[in-house]
């Protein structure tokens, strides 16, 4: 049996992996995901406004401090060793690259030009096999069309992309007028793959102390059924290589994910609750079906179900919608 | 003057100059960082505690060693900080006894502690150095600043002293003790002039590793260790001699005092062949045929010279001789170094000993002079200076020297102030100024934590180091630490800078805080022609129509040219929000011309590069737009040929303030205080009370405002508040109907008192701003959440309508009594008598100071710690303990760091010795006083107001009775009276002094059984000292000398407490559950024996926006990091158990709440892997000390705590008797 695949040009030994997660921030966890099978590791996300955040914050708690009042010229030891942004990321890109046999997908997030550029060289400089783009940015005004939203994702691809030489995905929102489109800009624009989707905080309303609160609920199997969409959509509208993200629990969603049209797919969910050697029954699972269902590769599986191959591609489509209700009516 | 004023046009005198870079050995630093420079290369072990103004030098090494770099022989040294200077003596002397290279760093007090110690290590010739910043001693006040009466009350302990007079000297003299008390064995104290010498930063000459290794002798390292005490050739030391023996052995160290001189002179010599640098035992400078000399020690000297220099290119024959080794005394090297022409010569000493016959250095060269030929030759005098770093100026030396030319001089003088009783005081002519012309002075004045001296130190490396030029900082800082000012001195010039003291005559001056400039006179020190740099918020063409009239006159009198810029929004405009520093010194490096200026701005471009690289381009990307918007933001202002202002500069006090501010405070306020006389002052250190509700310090940028629709009356803000700049007031309608139009008042909520309104009231400009209160406010609006009562508004549109409204808010009546209940509402009802302190916006530790003189204030008496509570709570010119109407309040005081629980048991004795005494009496006179009176007095419960209200009415019956009787006992009594009604002593001070220096004097109070309350304000830091480790910080949070985060957990106090099982304790934290620190207080005051609150107390130290302060309590205790429990002895007797657990368990992990705090971040972005480790051991500390305390509140007995990793002891052998 084959599970071999290939992500981003990359060729890997199977199609698992952990998503952008704090998970892999802990050493130990990437030695188990190695050893459970995961393919390649998806290192959390390195944020542009944490770092600046951190710098202001240490300007602000230390510096503004100093020299104000004679018995204290200072309120902390010195802060040259305190690293900001980026150092720790990078480290920890060498220290898993010198570890594991794994390839390493470093992941960023952000939304300002400046610092993207000059994270990715420095990810690529650490030996980052390839780099997650992780653009999404809300477009909460109404001066902000949905023109706009797209060109400032294809802008921040356009100058990583002149940047560094490592493959790219850009990890998208659902949210967008048209996926399909923008996946095929940024074809246009040499990324090699996008991630289908990401996932975000969303309000949540305290009652009792009446304020509103980020909230960040983790998937359930429910969520796969939107990405399983664009999965079928895309494959062979793009030449792009596909992740799932998002909604993945169990091996028969990676196997629905896989027919869909996913070259890879990506957990975060299941790993965080139930530890990473989830990931080798998982991928034990998919093995059973696989043999169960004589498939012989994963290859053979990808996009089996995809909108040109499967019996009937108007389920992948909108209009599908309203038949499913007058179904249920009848 | 006219000298100056040609001095000051021509700045561009250095446009000539290029930067280059100097070698390597230059550099400017100062004091303290030079000799720590020099210790660390030569030791191996350092116990230390912090004391300012020695402390950065304990910091320097500690940073090193944590850095691992390592010594001359590729060792690390280790740091240990001790529990207290005496703890640090006592290790330092175990240490030398195991034979390992020592030093140390202290000053002041701490020294005192040490003492016992140096007789010790002298006493057994332990090659050691201690470097002191020589520091006053406290005696009527305490004083952070310089002077020698601490090093001078060592001179009998056996140490050698060496006594370095320039930051050069100290890295130097630093040398030459290490070296010396390795060949001699006689320990030395290398000391040099607090702030004055150990914080001014000057550019000097560093001594190579060579230098330093050359300077050590090899031998006399390997004869120590030898003379370690090891069980591999074993012998005794500290051994008990009888009196036939001890005198002799104590004579037998005489021959190493005799060869110290010549090996310090040698080791003089040796460093002039390396450097250059020549010194003497006791060096002369001046005319050669001098007829009048100056001898004198320290930073002084320096002011001497120069002064000698310039009288001596008048004409005169002037000198000064400076002593460098005071102990052992060679007085023939002194005579030698005196000239044969001197007539009369003037000991200056920088010490008081009271009733001494002269100050110690005068003795010492009045009896090196009686015992030599020239006795009977020359005439001496001898007087005081500088005590507590008075400044000490060319002027004061010149009256000393004209004094010395009278016909009939003081034997006996001081100089440098006015004293008014005893006139000892030489006049001098202040505005006698010897500076040169080619040295350039610059003066800034800027709010603390806006830059400004950061940026001026980075001014003089940029100058230091990269131009030929010498350079001198001087930095002045305010007592307060919220909106304080802080003064930059700085020198630049060709040749090197002998002036230490402050500038008088600037051809540069700064204005980085517009503000200051309505208060203080910053023109004073303006020379003729100088220019004057303002920062001040509002477009060029008004910048002059913006200055008080007083400064209008002084610019055209003084010809001033005038330049402004409005820094705030530059940088703003740059994206780095308050901070103005980069802007500022930009514009000094555009104007002042001590560079050529393109050079100048890439001096600055480059220095921000390497200042700012580590945190990334985005940030030095910021700060060099910051300096190109600078230039273009900088206007020249024409000014006219005459004053156009109306407005004066406002009093420095109301008009209404009583004499004693209007005649001292205020002088001081306005920074004159130099110039009051001795008279002025009480002599035994008394001060009025109630002095900062004088001082309208006005710094807040937004205030409260308050909407009464939406309040509903809980009192929270007025509890938060760490300046008691917002109240609420309770009273008769009627009483409401006079007040102001903008004054807001609506009914009062409260069934049982009707007719009432209610006001919450701001006081505009003693508010800092620190949001607390909006913060607190659980009022919302219901359709607009985000509206709350309380909300922050900008201060100026509301600044004199809300004056005008807190003037008739005071005169309101006090609330009735039916309000004032012990909850958080009720207590708020009653006024507070601590108010309007200097500490930190949004301090943690105010608000408990606060509420206990709220609920005790009119019968309290407090013994102070020194340290963050002391300097808020005693700092003159202003202090903020007050008095209510009756004119009763807190009586505060403070004694020391150390000895603060014993004091204030003492205190309580003291009080009650006259309380029973007048118990006693009033039962003697029983037959010639009303009984009712009598019976009263001894059986009300005074637990209530209503009693302490009915004694004290009693009382005043009393006394008028007493006033008629004619019996001694009646007297007696009259004089004692006012103690039958109970006082509320209690001991506060913070964690540095609990758990630390004064935990031993702490347990005793424990176990007294006194009826005494002990509130300890934790910050878990050092506050006050700069946020130095103590028992109290936490695992994980880095801090000074614990640099790479704190291994161990915080010690457990309360449970320490209750284990004596008498004593009450508390764990408060009022930001999360103010309800229970209420009740913690009153049960405390109502326990009989000792009581022990130990509130949480956010503070700068932690790093974060103390604003967040109130939330992170709440993190603190809902993590469990801080549960809050009482432990309440007088349960035991109802049955209950004592301890009582305020908190619920732990609802979340620990990292939430060190995730907000930077003492946390630090280690996680410094040390992850370590971080994460001890962040996992803190939340297991957490987890299981909860749990204990669930187990004790379930009724389990107190034990004490068990350190786990401590071996158990082995035990005892019953039958030994105790050693003495």
């Amino acid at each position: 049996m084959n599970l071999s695949t290939t992500y981003l040009g990359l060729k890997l030994k199977g199609p698992l992996m952990p998503g952008a997660s704090p998970l892999v921030d802990n050493f130990d966890n990437i030695k188990r995901l190695e050893d459970a099978g995961a393919a390649a590791i998806v290192m959390h996300s390195l944020f542009a406004e944490q770092i600046e955040g951190n710098r202001v914050a240490f300007d602000q708690h230390i510096d503004r401090w100093q020299d104000n009042f004679a018995e204290a010229t200072s309120f902390f030891p010195s802060t040259e060793d305190f690293t900001f942004g980026p150092q720790e990321y990078l480290a920890q890109i060498a220290k898993i690259k010198a570890a594991t046999e794994l390839p390493v997908i470093a992941s960023l997030n952000g939304t300002n030009l400046g610092t993207w550029v000059d994270h990715a060289k420095l990810i690529e400089q650490a030996g980052a096999d390839a780099l997650e783009l992780n653009t999404y940015f809300l477009g909460t005004s109404r001066r902000t069309d949905a023109i706009a939203l797209e060109h400032r994702v294809l802008d921040i691809v356009r100058a990583v992309r002149k940047a560094v030489n490592i493959p790219i995905a850009v990890k998208l929102s659902p949210f967008y007028t048209s996926v399909a489109h923008l996946a095929g800009r940024l074809e246009d624009e040499k990324v090699q793959g996008v991630v289908l989707f990401n996932r975000f905080f969303q309000p949540e309303i305290d009652t009792e102390a009446l304020d509103v609160t980020p909230k960040l609920d983790l998937s359930t199997s429910e969520d796969l059924r939107l990405r399983l969409r664009w999965l079928g959509l895309l494959r062979d509208q793009v030449n792009l290589s596909l992740a799932a993200s998002g909604g993945v629990h169990t091996p028969v969603d990676i196997v629905k994910a896989l027919l869909a049209g996913a070259d890879v797919v990506q957990i975060v969910a299941e790993l965080l609750t139930k530890g990473p050697a989830r990931l080798g029954e998982l991928l034990t699972g998919l093995k059973d079906w696989m043999k169960e269902h004589e498939y012989e590769s994963v290859e053979q599986m990808t996009g089996a179900l995809s909108l040109r191959s499967c019996p009937d591609p108007e389920a992948y489509e909108r209009g599908n919608y309203l038949r499913t209700l007058q179904l249920w009516k009848v | 003057m006219d000298k100056l004023c040609e001095a000051c046009a021509p700045w561009e005198a250095y446009g000539t100059l290029v930067i280059k870079p100097l070698s390597s050995e230059k550099s400017t630093l100062d004091a303290n960082e030079a000799v720590a420079n020099v210790a660390y290369r030569v030791c191996e072990f350092f116990a230390i505690y912090p004391i300012t103004p020695s402390s950065p030098m304990g910091e320097w090494v500690d940073e090193w060693s944590a850095k691992k770099k390592k010594n001359l022989w590729g060792h690390i040294p280790e740091v240990l900080e001790m529990q207290s200077e005496g703890g640090a003596a006592g290790a330092l002397h175990g240490a030398l006894q195991a034979g390992a290279l020592s030093a140390s760093f202290t000053a002041s007090q701490g020294l005192l502690l040490m003492i016992p110690n140096l007789y010790k290590i002298a006493g057994e010739l332990h090659p050691f150095v201690l470097h002191v910043t020589a520091r006053a001693l406290a005696s009527h006040a305490l004083s952070i600043f310089g002077d020698h009466s601490d090093v001078m009350a060592c001179r009998q302990t056996g140490v050698a002293m060496l006594c370095s007079n320039s930051v050069q000297e100290a890295h130097d003299f630093a040398m030459v003790a290490h070296s010396v008390t390795l060949k001699c064995r006689v320990p030395f104290m290398h000391y040099f002039d607090g702030f004055r010498t150990s914080h001014e930063v000057q550019k000097i000459s560093i001594l190579s590793d060579d230098d330093v290794r050359s300077m050590i002798d090899l031998d006399a390292v390997k004869a120590f260790r030898e003379n370690a005490l090891t069980p591999d050739r074993p012998s005794i030391r500290g051994t008990a001699q009888n009196p036939d023996v001890f005198f002799q052995a104590r004579e037998a160290c005489n021959p190493f005092y005799d060869a110290v001189p010549a090996a310090v002179q040698e080791a003089f010599d040796d460093l002039a062949a390396r450097t250059g640098r020549k010194y003497n035992l006791f060096d002369y400078e001046g005319a050669p045929d001098a007829d009048r000399v100056i001898v004198i020690m320290g930073s002084g000297a320096e002011t001497v010279a120069e002064t000698a220099a310039h009288l001596n290119a008048t004409g005169q024959k002037t000198g000064v001789v400076t002593i460098r080794l005071l102990r052992p005394f060679d007085a023939a090297a002194m005579l030698a170094a005196l000239p044969k022409t001197v007539k009369s010569i003037a000991v200056l000493d920088r010490t008081k000993e009271p009733g001494a016959l002269a100050e110690p250095l005068f003795q010492d060269i009045a009896t090196a002079l009686y015992e030599s030929d020239r006795v009977g030759q020359i005439r001496l005098i001898g007087g005081r200076y500088g005590l507590g770093s008075k400044e000490f100026t060319p002027a004061m030396v010149k009256a000393v020297f004209d004094e010395l030319s009278s016909a009939k001089p003081k034997k006996r003088f001081t100089v440098g102030i006015n004293d008014d009783i005893t006139h000892l005081s030489l006049n001098y002519d202040e505005s006698y100024d010897i500076e040169t012309a080619d040295t350039r002075r610059a003066l800034f004045f800027g709010l603390g934590a806006d830059g400004t001296v950061g940026a001026n130190k980075n001014s003089i490396k940029i100058i230091g180091e990269g131009t030929e030029l010498f350079a001198q900082g001087y930095f002045v800082y305010d007592s307060k630490k919220s909106g304080a000012m802080t003064v930059s001195h700085l020198r630049f010039g060709p040749k090197p800078i002998r002036s230490p003291y402050l500038i008088s005559q600037a051809s540069f001056v700064a204005i980085h805080h517009f503000p200051f400039m309505e208060r203080i006179e910053v023109l004073a020190q303006a020379a003729t022609g100088a220019t004057l740099l303002i920062n001040l918020n509002v477009p060029a063409d008004q910048v002059w129509d913006h200055l008080p009239r007083e400064v209008q006159a002084r610019i055209i009198e003084k010809k001033l040219k005038l330049f402004a810029i409005d820094a705030y929004s530059v940088a703003r405009a740059a994206g780095m929000g308050g901070q103005i520093n980069t802007v500022m010194q930009t514009c000094f490096f555009a104007l002042s011309g001590v560079l050529p200026r393109d050079e100048a701005i890439a001096a600055i471009k480059y220095a921000i590069k390497k200042t700012y690289g580590k945190k990334g381009d985005a940030v030095v990307a910021k700060n060099h737009a910051a300096v190109d918007a600078s230039l273009a933001a900088l206007h020249e202002i024409k000014i006219p040929a005459a004053v156009t202002s109306k407005s004066p500069r406002p009093p420095v006090v109301a008009a209404v303030a009583p004499d004693y501010v209007q005649r001292i405070t205020a002088v001081m306020m306005a920074g004159d205080g130099d110039r009051l006389p001795v008279s002025a002052f009480a002599p035994n250190g008394t001060f009025p009370v109630g002095t900062t509700q004088w001082e309208k310090r006005d710094i807040a940028l937004e205030i409260p405002t308050w909407d009464p629709s939406l309040c509903i009356q809980c009192n929270k803000c007025v509890l938060v508040c760490p300046h008691a700049a917002i109240r609420c007031a309770a009273y008769p309608k009627a009483d409401g109907d006079k007040a102001p139009a903008s004054f807001k008042r609506t009914d009062l909520k409260v069934k049982d008192v009707p007719n009432y309104s209610y006001t919450i009231q701001v006081a505009p400009e003693d508010c800092t701003g620190c949001t607390l209160c909006a913060k607190v406010c659980p009022a919302k609006d219901k359709t607009d959440i985000k509206r709350k009562a309380i909300m922050m508004a900008p201060q100026p549109p509301l600044r004199a309508q809300e004056r005008e409204n807190y003037d008739f808010f005071l005169k309101l009546p006090p609330a009735p009594a039916a309000l004032l209940q012990d909850t958080v509402k009720g207590t708020q009802f009653r006024q507070p008598l601590f108010e309007y302190s200097g500490a930190c916006t949004g301090c943690g530790e105010t608000p408990y100071v606060k509420l206990l003189s709220q609920l005790y204030g009119d019968r309290l008496l407090v013994a102070n710690a020194t340290g963050c509570s002391s300097i808020y709570g005693g700092n003159l010119p202003t202090t903020p303990y007050t008095t209510n109407a009756e004119g009763r309040g807190p009586a505060w005081s403070n004694s020391l760091f150390e000895d603060n629980a014993e004091y204030g048991l003492g205190i309580r004795a003291g009080v009650d010795q006259h309380a029973n005494q007048s118990l006693r009496l009033l039962g003697e006179l029983a037959d010639k006083l009303p009984a009712a009176i009598i019976e009263g007095i001894r059986t009300t419960d005074q637990s209530t107001d209503a009693g302490l209200a009915t004694v004290r009415g009693f009382v005043s019956q009393l006394k008028p009775l007493l006033a008629g009787l004619a019996d001694e006992k009646a007297k007696l009594l009259l004089s004692l009276a006012d103690y039958l009604v109970k006082k509320s002593v209690w001991i506060l001070g913070g964690d540095g002094w609990a758990y630390d220096i004064g935990f031993g004097g702490l347990d005793h109070v424990f176990a007294s059984g006194r009826k005494i309350n002990i509130l300890v304000l934790d910050t878990e830091v050092y506050s006050n000292t700069g946020g130095q480790c103590s028992k109290s910080t936490p695992m994980g949070a880095i801090a000074k000398f614990a640099a790479g985060g704190k291994e161990t957990g915080k010690k457990d106090l309360g449970m320490i407490a209750a284990s004596y099982g008498n004593v009450y304790v508390a764990k408060v934290a009022f930001g999360a559950k103010d309800s229970q620190t209420v009740q913690a207080f009153i049960e405390a005051e109502k326990h009989p024996g000792v009581s022990l609150i130990i509130a949480y107390s956010h503070c700068i130290a932690h790093g974060y926006n103390l604003a967040n302060g109130l939330d992170q309590q709440k993190l603190a205790v809902d993590t469990g990091y801080w549960p809050l429990f009482r432990y309440d002895p007088a349960r035991i007797a109802k049955g209950q158990t004592p301890m009582v657990l305020d908190s619920a368990a732990p609802k979340q992990p620990i990292s939430l709440y060190m995730a907000n705090e930077l003492r946390f971040q630090a280690l996680v972005k410094a040390n992850p892997e370590h971080a994460a480790e001890l962040g996992k051991r803190a939340q297991a500390a957490v987890e299981e000390r909860f749990a204990g305390y669930q187990h004790l509140a379930a009724g389990a007995k107190v034990v004490t705590p068990v350190t786990p990793t401590a071996p158990a002891a082995p035990a005892k052998d019953p039958g030994a008797k105790p050693s003495v």
